[in-house]
Protein backbone atom coordinates (compact mmCIF):
# COMPACT_ATOMS: atom_id res chain seq x y z
CA UNK A 1 0.00 0.00 0.00
CA UNK A 2 2.18 2.37 1.53
CA UNK A 3 4.85 1.57 -1.88
CA UNK A 4 2.07 2.10 -4.04
CA UNK A 5 1.88 5.96 -2.80
CA UNK A 6 5.07 6.16 -3.08
CA UNK A 7 5.34 5.29 -6.69
CA UNK A 8 2.45 7.81 -7.10
CA UNK A 9 4.45 10.85 -5.34
CA UNK A 10 7.39 9.72 -7.36
CA UNK A 11 5.51 9.56 -10.77
CA UNK A 12 3.11 12.47 -10.31
CA UNK A 13 5.17 15.50 -11.22
CA UNK A 14 7.07 14.16 -14.25
CA UNK A 15 3.40 12.34 -15.61
CA UNK A 16 1.90 16.31 -15.31
CA UNK A 17 5.08 17.80 -17.14
CA UNK A 18 4.33 15.35 -19.78
CA UNK A 19 0.35 14.91 -19.99
CA UNK A 20 0.12 18.87 -19.39
CA UNK A 21 1.76 20.00 -22.61
CA UNK A 22 1.02 17.06 -24.79
CA UNK A 23 -2.30 18.16 -24.54
CA UNK A 24 -2.66 21.76 -24.98
CA UNK A 25 -0.20 20.87 -28.10
CA UNK A 26 -3.02 18.56 -29.32
CA UNK A 27 -5.35 21.62 -28.76
CA UNK A 28 -3.23 23.94 -30.76
CA UNK A 29 -2.09 25.66 -28.06
CA UNK A 30 1.52 27.64 -28.96
CA UNK A 31 3.18 25.89 -25.75
CA UNK A 32 5.92 27.53 -25.45
CA UNK A 33 4.65 30.94 -25.65
CA UNK A 34 1.94 29.93 -23.88
CA UNK A 35 3.95 28.69 -21.24
CA UNK A 36 6.56 32.05 -20.55
CA UNK A 37 3.00 34.12 -20.68
CA UNK A 38 2.13 32.16 -17.50
CA UNK A 39 5.85 32.23 -16.05
CA UNK A 40 6.25 35.62 -16.01
CA UNK A 41 4.16 36.57 -12.99
CA UNK A 42 6.48 33.96 -10.73
CA UNK A 43 8.90 36.92 -9.83
CA UNK A 44 6.31 39.14 -8.57
CA UNK A 45 4.16 36.52 -6.55
CA UNK A 46 7.43 35.42 -4.97
CA UNK A 47 8.90 39.24 -4.18
CA UNK A 48 5.21 40.11 -2.77
CA UNK A 49 5.76 37.65 0.44
CA UNK A 50 8.98 38.96 1.30
CA UNK A 51 7.26 41.85 3.93
CA UNK A 52 4.92 39.66 5.12
CA UNK A 53 7.32 36.80 5.82
CA UNK A 54 9.64 38.95 7.05
CA UNK A 55 7.14 40.09 9.94
CA UNK A 56 6.22 36.65 10.86
CA UNK A 57 10.05 35.28 10.89
CA UNK A 58 11.20 38.43 12.88
CA UNK A 59 8.49 37.25 15.56
CA UNK A 60 9.02 33.50 15.77
CA UNK A 61 13.06 34.33 15.44
CA UNK A 62 12.87 36.79 18.60
CA UNK A 63 10.48 34.20 20.42
CA UNK A 64 12.68 31.25 20.29
CA UNK A 65 16.02 33.36 21.10
CA UNK A 66 14.24 35.30 23.81
CA UNK A 67 13.88 32.45 25.95
CA UNK A 68 10.24 32.83 25.66
CA UNK A 69 9.53 30.10 24.33
CA UNK A 70 11.07 27.94 27.17
CA UNK A 71 9.61 29.85 29.70
CA UNK A 72 6.09 29.03 28.52
CA UNK A 73 7.04 24.98 28.12
CA UNK A 74 8.34 25.38 31.52
CA UNK A 75 5.42 27.11 33.06
CA UNK A 76 2.36 24.32 31.02
CA UNK A 77 4.21 20.98 30.93
CA UNK A 78 3.02 20.28 34.92
CA UNK A 79 -0.14 20.74 34.26
CA UNK A 80 -0.21 18.63 30.68
CA UNK A 81 2.23 15.97 32.33
CA UNK A 82 -1.22 15.23 34.21
CA UNK A 83 -2.96 14.57 31.53
CA UNK A 84 -0.47 11.76 29.77
CA UNK A 85 1.20 14.71 27.57
CA UNK A 86 4.50 14.18 28.23
CA UNK A 87 6.85 17.45 28.49
CA UNK A 88 9.21 16.86 26.15
CA UNK A 89 7.07 17.05 23.72
CA UNK A 90 5.66 20.78 24.41
CA UNK A 91 8.12 23.14 22.55
CA UNK A 92 7.13 20.59 19.32
CA UNK A 93 3.11 21.42 19.89
CA UNK A 94 4.39 25.56 20.60
CA UNK A 95 6.80 25.54 17.74
CA UNK A 96 4.98 23.17 15.01
CA UNK A 97 2.63 26.20 13.66
CA UNK A 98 5.31 28.70 13.77
CA UNK A 99 8.11 27.05 11.96
CA UNK A 100 8.38 24.10 10.01
CA UNK A 101 12.36 23.65 9.88
CA UNK A 102 12.42 24.32 13.81
CA UNK A 103 9.51 21.73 14.62
CA UNK A 104 11.26 19.18 12.73
CA UNK A 105 14.28 20.00 14.26
CA UNK A 106 12.80 19.40 17.73
CA UNK A 107 11.37 16.37 16.48
CA UNK A 108 14.37 14.85 15.13
CA UNK A 109 16.09 16.06 18.26
CA UNK A 110 13.12 13.76 20.79
CA UNK A 111 13.33 10.50 17.87
CA UNK A 112 17.97 10.89 18.47
CA UNK A 113 17.06 10.73 22.20
CA UNK A 114 14.62 8.54 23.40
CA UNK A 115 14.78 6.43 20.00
CA UNK A 116 12.30 6.55 17.32
CA UNK A 117 10.24 3.38 18.89
CA UNK A 118 9.51 4.96 22.25
CA UNK A 119 6.35 6.03 23.30
CA UNK A 120 7.63 9.71 22.96
CA UNK A 121 9.02 9.17 19.64
CA UNK A 122 6.54 7.83 18.40
CA UNK A 123 4.08 10.50 19.81
CA UNK A 124 5.99 12.87 17.96
CA UNK A 125 6.55 11.57 14.89
CA UNK A 126 2.65 11.71 14.60
CA UNK A 127 2.64 15.17 15.84
CA UNK A 128 5.11 15.77 12.74
CA UNK A 129 3.50 14.37 10.42
CA UNK A 130 -0.29 15.37 11.43
CA UNK A 131 0.03 19.04 11.07
CA UNK A 132 1.35 21.84 9.39
CA UNK A 133 3.09 25.38 9.43
CA UNK A 134 -0.48 26.90 10.45
CA UNK A 135 0.79 30.78 10.84
CA UNK A 136 3.34 30.53 7.97
CA UNK A 137 1.49 28.92 5.76
CA UNK A 138 -1.18 31.92 6.66
CA UNK A 139 1.00 34.28 5.94
CA UNK A 140 2.53 33.34 2.94
CA UNK A 141 -0.76 32.58 1.50
CA UNK A 142 -2.32 36.05 2.31
CA UNK A 143 0.87 37.90 1.70
CA UNK A 144 1.45 36.65 -2.06
CA UNK A 145 -2.54 38.39 -2.88
CA UNK A 146 -1.80 41.46 -0.45
CA UNK A 147 -4.20 40.47 2.12
CA UNK A 148 -3.91 41.54 5.63
CA UNK A 149 -6.45 40.77 7.37
CA UNK A 150 -7.52 37.86 8.17
CA UNK A 151 -10.48 37.75 9.71
CA UNK A 152 -11.67 34.26 11.54
CA UNK A 153 -8.76 32.50 9.44
CA UNK A 154 -6.48 32.34 12.31
CA UNK A 155 -9.15 30.62 15.05
CA UNK A 156 -9.65 28.16 12.19
CA UNK A 157 -6.40 27.26 11.71
CA UNK A 158 -5.67 27.23 15.90
CA UNK A 159 -8.89 24.51 16.25
CA UNK A 160 -7.78 22.57 13.86
CA UNK A 161 -4.35 22.50 15.64
CA UNK A 162 -5.41 21.78 18.94
CA UNK A 163 -7.83 18.97 17.66
CA UNK A 164 -4.73 17.44 15.80
CA UNK A 165 -2.65 17.35 19.11
CA UNK A 166 -5.26 16.11 20.81
CA UNK A 167 -6.51 13.25 18.80
CA UNK A 168 -2.42 12.63 17.86
CA UNK A 169 -2.24 12.48 21.82
CA UNK A 170 -5.16 10.20 22.00
CA UNK A 171 -4.67 7.54 19.09
CA UNK A 172 -0.77 7.06 20.43
CA UNK A 173 -1.78 6.39 24.01
CA UNK A 174 -4.59 3.86 22.69
CA UNK A 175 -2.68 2.09 19.64
CA UNK A 176 1.26 2.20 20.00
CA UNK B 1 -6.28 38.62 16.14
CA UNK B 2 -3.20 38.16 14.04
CA UNK B 3 -2.24 41.33 15.15
CA UNK B 4 -2.70 40.42 19.13
CA UNK B 5 -0.46 37.38 18.36
CA UNK B 6 2.54 39.68 16.64
CA UNK B 7 2.16 41.89 19.39
CA UNK B 8 2.39 39.71 22.13
CA UNK B 9 4.91 37.26 20.28
CA UNK B 10 7.12 40.88 20.40
CA UNK B 11 6.66 41.90 23.85
CA UNK B 12 6.81 39.25 25.95
CA UNK B 13 10.09 37.87 24.03
CA UNK B 14 11.76 41.47 24.54
CA UNK B 15 10.32 41.09 28.42
CA UNK B 16 11.88 37.60 28.74
CA UNK B 17 15.14 38.15 27.51
CA UNK B 18 15.00 41.92 29.28
CA UNK B 19 14.46 40.18 32.53
CA UNK B 20 16.78 37.41 32.19
CA UNK B 21 19.75 39.69 31.34
CA UNK B 22 20.48 38.33 27.81
CA UNK B 23 18.58 41.48 25.45
CA UNK B 24 21.38 41.29 22.96
CA UNK B 25 20.03 38.23 21.62
CA UNK B 26 16.79 40.06 20.06
CA UNK B 27 18.86 42.76 17.95
CA UNK B 28 20.34 39.04 16.49
CA UNK B 29 17.14 36.94 16.18
CA UNK B 30 15.58 39.54 14.46
CA UNK B 31 17.78 40.18 12.03
CA UNK B 32 18.32 36.64 11.48
CA UNK B 33 14.63 36.28 11.21
CA UNK B 34 14.23 38.91 8.54
CA UNK B 35 16.80 36.75 6.34
CA UNK B 36 15.53 33.75 6.49
CA UNK B 37 12.38 35.61 5.31
CA UNK B 38 13.72 36.88 2.23
CA UNK B 39 15.55 33.42 1.61
CA UNK B 40 12.94 31.69 2.04
CA UNK B 41 10.40 34.23 -0.58
CA UNK B 42 13.45 34.30 -2.87
CA UNK B 43 13.53 30.16 -3.16
CA UNK B 44 9.69 30.90 -4.34
CA UNK B 45 10.61 32.92 -7.13
CA UNK B 46 12.05 29.65 -8.95
CA UNK B 47 9.26 27.05 -8.56
CA UNK B 48 6.31 29.55 -8.88
CA UNK B 49 8.07 30.92 -11.96
CA UNK B 50 7.69 27.04 -13.24
CA UNK B 51 4.60 26.44 -11.80
CA UNK B 52 2.44 29.44 -13.27
CA UNK B 53 3.92 28.42 -16.48
CA UNK B 54 2.60 24.83 -16.01
CA UNK B 55 -0.33 25.97 -14.46
CA UNK B 56 -0.86 28.43 -17.62
CA UNK B 57 -0.72 25.56 -19.90
CA UNK B 58 -3.24 23.34 -18.56
CA UNK B 59 -5.82 26.18 -18.80
CA UNK B 60 -5.29 26.83 -21.99
CA UNK B 61 -5.68 23.29 -22.60
CA UNK B 62 -9.04 23.20 -21.04
CA UNK B 63 -7.64 21.04 -18.10
CA UNK B 64 -7.79 23.10 -14.83
CA UNK B 65 -11.86 23.42 -15.79
CA UNK B 66 -12.46 19.68 -16.34
CA UNK B 67 -10.42 18.94 -12.86
CA UNK B 68 -12.93 21.29 -11.28
CA UNK B 69 -15.64 19.73 -13.30
CA UNK B 70 -14.81 16.47 -11.79
CA UNK B 71 -14.88 16.98 -8.16
CA UNK B 72 -18.05 19.74 -8.70
CA UNK B 73 -19.83 17.66 -6.10
CA UNK B 74 -17.44 17.72 -3.01
CA UNK B 75 -15.86 21.56 -3.75
CA UNK B 76 -19.69 22.84 -4.20
CA UNK B 77 -20.67 21.62 -0.61
CA UNK B 78 -17.05 23.55 0.22
CA UNK B 79 -16.85 26.49 -1.64
CA UNK B 80 -20.78 27.77 -2.11
CA UNK B 81 -19.21 31.43 -3.06
CA UNK B 82 -16.80 30.15 -6.17
CA UNK B 83 -18.58 29.79 -9.49
CA UNK B 84 -18.40 26.03 -10.89
CA UNK B 85 -15.98 25.91 -13.74
CA UNK B 86 -13.90 28.52 -12.13
CA UNK B 87 -10.23 28.12 -12.29
CA UNK B 88 -9.64 28.92 -8.77
CA UNK B 89 -11.49 25.09 -8.41
CA UNK B 90 -8.82 23.30 -10.08
CA UNK B 91 -5.94 25.21 -8.69
CA UNK B 92 -7.11 24.03 -5.12
CA UNK B 93 -7.46 20.53 -6.45
CA UNK B 94 -4.01 20.48 -7.48
CA UNK B 95 -3.23 22.12 -4.16
CA UNK B 96 -4.82 19.56 -1.73
CA UNK B 97 -3.77 16.68 -4.06
CA UNK B 98 -0.38 17.56 -3.96
CA UNK B 99 -0.54 17.93 0.01
CA UNK B 100 -1.98 14.73 0.09
CA UNK B 101 1.51 13.45 -1.81
CA UNK B 102 3.36 15.27 0.47
CA UNK B 103 4.80 16.89 -2.49
CA UNK B 104 5.53 20.17 -0.60
CA UNK B 105 7.16 21.79 -3.75
CA UNK B 106 4.36 21.48 -5.90
CA UNK B 107 1.96 22.01 -3.09
CA UNK B 108 2.98 25.70 -2.00
CA UNK B 109 3.18 26.72 -5.52
CA UNK B 110 -0.43 25.45 -6.23
CA UNK B 111 -2.06 27.24 -3.34
CA UNK B 112 -0.31 30.62 -4.38
CA UNK B 113 -1.70 30.25 -7.51
CA UNK B 114 -5.35 29.45 -6.01
CA UNK B 115 -5.11 32.11 -3.57
CA UNK B 116 -4.23 34.28 -7.14
CA UNK B 117 -7.60 33.07 -8.43
CA UNK B 118 -9.63 33.61 -5.41
CA UNK B 119 -8.32 37.22 -4.82
CA UNK B 120 -9.77 37.68 -8.38
CA UNK B 121 -12.87 37.01 -6.96
CA UNK B 122 -13.07 38.95 -3.78
CA UNK B 123 -12.15 42.12 -6.07
CA UNK B 124 -8.69 42.89 -5.13
CA UNK B 125 -9.87 43.37 -1.38
CA UNK B 126 -7.38 43.52 1.67
CA UNK B 127 -9.63 41.32 3.60
CA UNK B 128 -9.57 37.52 3.37
CA UNK B 129 -13.17 36.22 1.83
CA UNK B 130 -15.02 33.76 2.39
CA UNK B 131 -13.52 30.82 0.38
CA UNK B 132 -9.89 31.94 1.32
CA UNK B 133 -10.59 31.42 5.32
CA UNK B 134 -12.02 27.89 3.72
CA UNK B 135 -9.34 26.87 2.00
CA UNK B 136 -6.76 27.47 4.50
CA UNK B 137 -8.75 25.73 6.52
CA UNK B 138 -8.76 22.52 4.47
CA UNK B 139 -5.40 23.12 3.67
CA UNK B 140 -3.65 23.49 6.71
CA UNK B 141 -5.33 20.40 8.05
CA UNK B 142 -5.19 18.28 5.37
CA UNK B 143 -4.15 14.68 4.97
CA UNK B 144 -0.77 13.30 3.72
CA UNK B 145 -0.82 9.63 3.18
CA UNK B 146 2.29 8.76 3.58
CA UNK B 147 4.60 11.44 5.88
CA UNK B 148 7.79 11.16 3.97
CA UNK B 149 9.84 12.84 5.97
CA UNK B 150 9.17 11.92 9.80
CA UNK B 151 9.43 8.18 8.36
CA UNK B 152 13.05 9.29 6.57
CA UNK B 153 13.87 10.32 10.39
CA UNK B 154 12.93 7.47 12.11
CA UNK B 155 14.85 5.07 9.48
CA UNK B 156 17.78 7.01 10.50
CA UNK B 157 17.71 6.54 14.00
CA UNK B 158 16.96 2.88 13.52
CA UNK B 159 13.26 2.54 13.84
CA UNK B 160 11.81 -1.37 13.71
CA UNK B 161 9.32 -0.55 12.32
CA UNK B 162 9.37 3.14 10.77
CA UNK B 163 5.87 3.45 9.05
CA UNK B 164 4.35 2.56 12.36
CA UNK B 165 2.64 6.08 12.63
CA UNK B 166 1.22 6.09 9.35
CA UNK B 167 -2.27 5.23 11.17
CA UNK B 168 -1.78 7.31 14.02
CA UNK B 169 -1.09 10.03 11.37
CA UNK B 170 -3.96 9.49 9.41
CA UNK B 171 -6.34 9.46 12.43
CA UNK B 172 -5.61 12.30 13.94
CA UNK B 173 -5.69 14.48 10.47
CA UNK B 174 -9.02 13.11 9.79
CA UNK B 175 -10.25 14.53 13.11
CA UNK B 176 -8.26 18.22 12.41
CA UNK B 177 -9.66 18.32 8.90
CA UNK B 178 -13.08 17.46 10.24
CA UNK B 179 -12.42 20.09 12.98
CA UNK B 180 -11.48 22.63 10.88
CA UNK B 181 -14.61 22.38 8.39
CA UNK B 182 -17.33 22.35 11.04
CA UNK B 183 -14.92 25.71 12.70
CA UNK B 184 -14.99 27.27 9.56
CA UNK B 185 -18.43 26.99 9.32
CA UNK B 186 -19.07 28.15 12.84
CA UNK B 187 -17.10 31.35 13.05
CA UNK B 188 -18.07 32.07 9.75
CA UNK B 189 -21.66 32.33 10.69
CA UNK B 190 -20.49 34.21 14.00
CA UNK B 191 -18.12 36.54 12.01
CA UNK B 192 -21.57 37.11 9.64
CA UNK B 193 -23.73 37.68 12.55
CA UNK B 194 -21.27 40.31 14.21
CA UNK B 195 -20.99 42.26 11.55
CA UNK B 196 -24.63 42.67 10.48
Amino acid sequence: MFEIINQISKWAVPFILLVVPSIAFIKKVPVFETFVEGAEDGFATAIKTIPFLVAMLVAVSVFRASGAMQLMTDLFSPYLSKIGFPAEVLPHAIMRPLSGGAALGIATDIIEHHGPDSFIGKLVSTMQGTSDTTFYVLTLYFGSVGISRYRYAVANGLCADITTLVASLFIAHAML
Amino acid sequence: MVNYIWLGMMVISIMVAGIQGNIEVITKAAFEGADTAVKVSFSLIAIMTFWLGIMKLAEAAGLVRGLARLVQPITAFLFPSIPKDHPAMGSIVMNLSANVLGLSSAATPMGLIAMKELQKLNGNSKTASEAMCTFLAVNTSCLTLVPTTIIGIRLMYGSQDPTAIVGTTIFATACGMTVAVIADRTFRKIYNWRRN
